[in-house]
């Protein structure tokens, strides 16, 4: 441990507020990042159930025919 | 070899890769990295010029050092986008020019905060954050000419147009910013040169560059997830992946 | 917008290269001085940016002098991306654009050609306008002939730059602000070197070197704008 006292971690000779910003912003800036790319995603994929729930009404619920002419197309 | 290559192309065989590793990026990164911050912060001896401001350094550094790096990936997959028209190329553009926006804006915070007790002003017209500057101008350009153009095909390829141009720029402006620099003021203090670190010191930076480095693993494999259930969601594959919940 | 363009029907296969680029020179410059407006306008927006500084900084001689070259160099850098627009835009709205990718010349070639058409009627005007301005702003004659021609060699540079930004924004809803974000960051090198190039001569020190990597840099956006550009373009119009 570099420092004698819990204090004078926080403080880090005056230079405290400044190293304590800089670390606060930058792991709020990690963390947003990661739950707003874990939303994004979450949020496609409900939309897309949604969609798929939508269709499924439109078309009858009893035709899982219609939804195998689908073609499976796969271009890479 | 062609056949791996069309099949590392295939978008429903990414998901299922990148849903197998994204646990392992994330946990890794992550240790490595609030490993590396805790040693840096709590550890690592007081730097006999700057005193404990040169902590800073810990997060500063990766995230520049990423910020970079980034974007020459990027331009890779730009240039894959554009000759082979790989699918997986032009998603990764997109999902990963977001985040090399934040971290450049990290780094250039960090900087600024660091200047601060270093040079006794939040911004000096320094080289290196200059071009952090303008670094970051090129990635706001990427995110918005991205999110313009609504046909996702033409979205990328344009994208990659425009990051391969910005990346034959880089070192032309790296040059001419520092070229500029010693013009204007002549041989300022340097934030992170030193002439010889101590283990103590840049094992805790490799320890979080590198957990830095895997967490963007996770975010971009997170994102370019995402880019996948959109653009083909009218595939039998999403529909069946989505139906079944979504995991 | 008139329908018939002068000159479009001329590029066939039978026509070489260098007279297909040279038709389509010579039809940009003959259109753009049907529009007169669009010619004069970005004269007049340089000289009224110049004219902003000793009105909004300080009319003070030391001040003009320090600064006169930075400044005619920012606003002819501005001016330059505000004619940007206009590069492709005509062209693509009445389909000319299409036939253009649609010919068996190389696209980057004719791309070449109207870039070369609109530095024509807006690089060229502005760098006649220069010495005209630096006397304005108090520099000195040496200065002054210095700023001419870091202009002459850089504002190609911003043209063939500037069309990349045009080709890829085009048919874009909010094109305009989206070019400038685009490209002013890339057009940062040639704005440094053009201004270090004249305080160099200011300060007496020998310039033919800086001229000579000013130089450079029109050779590397020379062999290179044009490819992204083309690529831009055809992107641009399988878009829409």
């Amino acid at each position: 441990m570099a420092f004698d006292s819990l204090q004078a971690f926080w403080l880090m000779d005056g230079h405290g507020p400044y190293v304590w910003t800089c670390y606060g912003v930058f792991l709020a800036g990690l963390v947003g990042l990661a739950l707003w790319s874990r939303h994004r995603r979450k949020v496609v994929i409900r939309e897309q159930q949604r969609q798929l729930a939508r269709d499924r009404q439109d078309q009858g619920e009893s035709t899982p025919a219609a939804a195998a002419t689908f073609s499976r197309i796969h271009p890479s | 070899m062609w056949q791996f290559f069309h099949k590392l192309g295939s978008p429903k065989w990414f998901y299922g890769i990148a849903n197998r590793f994204m646990p392992w990026l994330f946990w890794l990164g992550l240790a490595l990295l609030l490993g590396g911050l805790v040693w840096g912060l709590a550890f690592a001896p007081k730097d006999y010029l700057q005193g404990n401001s040169y902590r800073i350094i810990f997060i500063h550094v990766p995230s520049a050092f990423l910020a970079q790096s980034v974007y020459v990936m990027m331009a890779v997959a730009g240039v894959v986008t554009l000759v082979w028209r790989m699918k997986l190329a032009d998603l990764f553009v997109k999902a990963a020019a977001p985040v090399g926006a934040v971290l450049t804006f990290l780094a250039l915070f960090t900087g600024a905060v660091w200047g601060k007790p270093t040079w006794g002003t939040w911004w000096i017209w320094d080289a290196r954050l200059t071009s952090m500057l303008i670094l970051l101008f090129l990635y706001l350009g990427v995110v918005f000419l991205g999110s313009a153009i609504s046909d996702e095909k033409s979205s990328a390829r344009a994208v990659a147009v425009l990051v391969l141009v910005g990346v034959v720029n880089i070192p032309i402006i790296k040059y001419s910013v520092e070229w500029w620099n010693t013009l204007h003021q002549p041989a300022t203090f340097k934030l992170t040169e030193k002439p010889s670190m101590p283990a103590e010191m840049w094992v805790p930076l490799l320890l979080s560059v590198l957990g830095l480095y895997l967490l963007f693993g996770w975010l971009a494999c997170l994102r370019m997830q995402t880019e996948i259930l959109i653009r083909e969601r009218r595939t039998r594959w999403v529909k069946d992946f989505v139906s079944t919940g979504g995991h | 917008m008139t329908a018939r363009q002068p000159g479009v029907a001329l590029v066939t296969a039978q026509v070489g290269t260098a007279s297909a680029m040279w038709t389509v020179v010579r039809r940009d410059l003959k259109s753009s001085f049907r529009q007169r407006q669009d010619l004069l306008n970005p004269l007049l927006f340089f000289f009224m940016v110049v004219t902003l500084f000793p009105l909004g900084v300080s009319p003070e001689v030391s001040f003009l002098q320090r600064s006169g070259s930075g400044i005619l160099w920012v606003a002819a850098l501005l001016a330059t991306l505000l004619s940007l627009d206009h590069l492709f835009r005509h062209d693509f709205d009445d389909g000319t654009l299409e036939q253009m990718v649609l010919q068996p010349q190389p696209l980057f070639l004719l791309v070449l050609a109207k870039t070369l058409a609109h530095w024509l009627v807006t690089g060229l005007p502005l760098i006649l306008l220069a010495p005209v301005l630096g006397i304005m702003l108090h520099l000195e004659g040496n200065s002054i002939a210095v700023l001419c021609l870091t202009l002459l060699i850089g504002t190609p540079v911003l043209s063939l730059i500037g069309a990349i930004g045009a080709a890829l924004t085009l048919g874009l809803r909010a094109g305009g602000v989206l070019l400038s974000l685009l490209i002013i960051p890339l057009y940062i090198p040639v704005l440094i070197f053009g201004t270090g190039t004249v305080a160099a001569a200011a300060d007496g020190t020998p310039v033919g070197g800086y001229l000579a990597l000013m130089a450079a840099f029109l050779v590397l956006a020379i062999t290179l704008a044009p490819f992204a550009a083309a690529a831009a373009l055809r992107i641009s119009l399988s878009n829409s």
